[in-house]
């Protein structure tokens, strides 16, 4: 598998093919925690959230909220405790950067949460991540306990009053715990139900404190912002899509891996038959989803000739959407009616219960992928579906409702061959 | 969900009603005890108590749920509400070996279903059910994170990728 950078110079991915990439020497030899000595010898934590603004830096996460302002909003005066919390709770579907982060440079993700916590005024901070993906919690904990040997961790970080402390924290297989308020449920010890936003985590957040929720590829990129100045890690990307975005490519193709482009990287075409070898044994493409299963599904005809850049405007004008950066490439043999029901099943699995519509819409929607496969399909079958979708869309708790109707809809409305040949006419 | 955090305080003390409650080396309750320093509600440590229970002792039976009960000052029904709502907490006894198959579309497309059929016919198991002897159990499971190295399954937290039939033999042949 590929892991590296193209068309840019390798940031988030510099480390990762050193040898001992992630102990604590090889991330200083290599320029590591020198953004957090400049922060504490000559940055206000007003400072440090300015550099971030002007980065350009969005939610790597999947919903691309601008982190400058998201982190803004933490009241200030507030007299209860501040908590960041690193999102490692990577589960959408195509998605697998955050992993290849901590396993390869685990020190960049401390070095990002000890600035995110300085510049926010939090003492304690958890960094959520999946259960499965419990060999990166044990990396993670002996990269801490290195840290908190050398005086990176703890009080008077690197001789000044600065405090700050990390602590590892274990999901145990549940999707929506990546939605920044259920993971706080989850952290609290409760199921992991979303809760009702406003109050928005940043005021009333972990235990009803203000809290920041991150994901690793954001906060792993803070280093590189300090350092440089947020003014050119924008540059590297375009003015409204600041830096470069870690994509995780998978399916058809001939060189599946993490790449870091940057943003605005010009075009898809390229990047799918060139940067990523191809499709396998002269195949054709047939649909991209570019940004988790979550997205809207691209036609190749929407992609070959068409000129679209990789950024958040760009997808959006090329009809998806950028996400999580799970680049999933299928070629012609792949049936999307299958493949639509296939990531239906998953959101329906993953559904916490909490709300109706999703709950039961997405269980009624794999009810009827299941029918029309077995042969029972009917006419009215798709408005069916577009029906169940839209009964979802924008009237279930949290996004997880959304991003179930979301390919439905897009796979449907782009592939509608796929679906008349399952019907009885 | 309530805006004001407050510990919430068991309605009546933990009850033990199986009259067994599990017991842990000094070395597991140290460990447990490090969980616990992490956070200021003990009840954010029961995710990782849980895990520590079910490697102790295979699953989350009812002797481990009333220690937790117990340990974190929650009621048997708050266990209980929180380990049925996560895929990876055992309720019921599994094999040795649980061998979860990431059935999500990267791995599906990629050829899932020659590596479940494969472990299906080696072991003489469907999904979902565990070899008469109590060593494997098997289990189809959403998305793992390991797209790009798709077919893949994970044997209790060890990931597997990249699967072909004869790696998969080599894999299930090595475990004793």
């Amino acid at each position: 598998m590929f892991i590296g950078a193209i068309g840019c110079e390798p940031l988030q991915l510099r480390r990762v093919h050193l040898e001992n990439s992630r102990s604590l020497d090889v991330y200083r030899a290599n320029g590591g925690y020198e953004a957090i000595k400049k922060v504490l010898d000559s940055m206000s934590p007003d400072d440090v959230i300015n550099e971030v603004k002007k980065s350009s830096l969005r939610g790597r996460g999947g919903a691309g909220f601008p982190t400058g302002m998201k982190w803004s909003f933490v009241p200030k005066d507030s007299p209860k405790p501040k908590y960041v919390v690193c999102n490692a709770d990577e589960s959408e579907p195509g998605t697998f950067k955050d992993r290849y982060l901590m396993e390869r440079d685990p020190h960049m993700l401390i070095e990002g949460m000890l600035i995110a916590a300085y510049a926010l005024g939090a003492k304690t901070n958890y960094i959520y991540t999946r259960g499965e993906y419990k060999y990166l919690i044990d990396i993670m904990d002996v990269a801490l306990d290195e840290a908190r040997a050398a005086g990176m961790l703890g009080k008077n970080i690197l001789g000044t009053n600065f405090e700050c402390e990390i602590y590892t924290h274990t999901g145990a297989g549940a999707y929506i715990c990546g939605e920044e308020t259920a993971l706080l449920s989850s952290l609290e010890g409760y199921r992991g139900h979303p809760r009702m936003k406003p109050p928005f985590p940043a005021v009333s957040g972990l235990y009803a404190c203000p809290t920041v929720v991150n994901n690793v590829e954001t906060l792993t990129a803070v280093p590189d912002i300090i350092k440089m100045g947020g003014e050119a890690y924008q540059k590297l990307g375009t003015e409204k899509s600041g830096g470069t975005k870690l994509w995780s490519v998978s399916g058809h193709v001939n060189r599946p891996g993490v790449y870091e482009l940057p943003m605005g990287y010009d075009d898809m075409e390229k990047f799918i038959f060139e940067d990523c070898g191809g499709i396998p044994t002269a195949r054709q493409l047939k649909a991209v989803i570019p940004g988790g299963s979550s997205v809207y599904i691209m036609r190749a005809d929407q992609i070959i000739g068409k000129d679209v850049r990789m950024d958040y405007e760009g997808l959006v004008a090329g009809g998806s959407m950028v996400g999580s950066g799970g680049f999933i490439v299928m070629d012609e043999t792949v049936d999307v009616f299958a493949s639509t029901k296939n990531l239906t099943e998953f959101y329906k699995h993953e559904s916490c219960g909490w709300c109706t519509p999703c709950r039961e819409g997405t269980d009624w929607l794999v009810k009827i992928f299941k029918r029309v496969d077995a042969g029972g399909g009917r006419d009215g079958d798709i408005q069916l579906f577009l029906d169940l979708c839209d009964n979802i869309e924008g009237k279930s708790f949290c996004p997880l409702g959304d991003a179930a109707a979301w390919p439905i809809q897009s796979a449907i409305k782009r592939f509608p061959e796929d679906f008349q040949k399952r019907l009885k006419h | 969900m309530s805006t004001d955090f407050t510990q919430i305080q068991p309605l009546s003390q933990p009850v033990n009603m199986h009259g067994e409650m599990a017991v842990f080396s000094p070395e597991v309750e140290a460990e447990i005890d490090r969980h616990l320093a992490k956070y200021p509600s003990k009840r954010s440590a029961i995710l990782p108590l849980m895990f520590i229970v079910q490697r102790e002792r295979g699953y989350l039976d009812p002797a481990g749920v009333a220690y937790l009960a117990n340990r974190l000052s929650l009621r048997i029904t708050d266990i209980w509400e929180v380990a049925t709502f996560y895929s990876m907490l055992q309720t019921k006894p599994a094999g040795r070996y649980h061998i979860q198959i990431c059935k999500t579309l990267s791995c599906k497309i990629m050829g899932e279903g020659k590596i479940t059929e494969h472990v299906s016919k080696k072991l003489g198991i469907k999904p979902g059910e565990t070899t008469p002897d109590g060593k494997f159990s098997l289990s189809l499971v959403e998305c793992l994170g390991s797209c790009g190295t798709a077919p893949m399954f994970q044997i209790n937290f060890d990931y597997h990728e990249n699967l072909t039939p004869e790696k998969v033999d080599q894999i299930l042949d090595a475990l004793e």
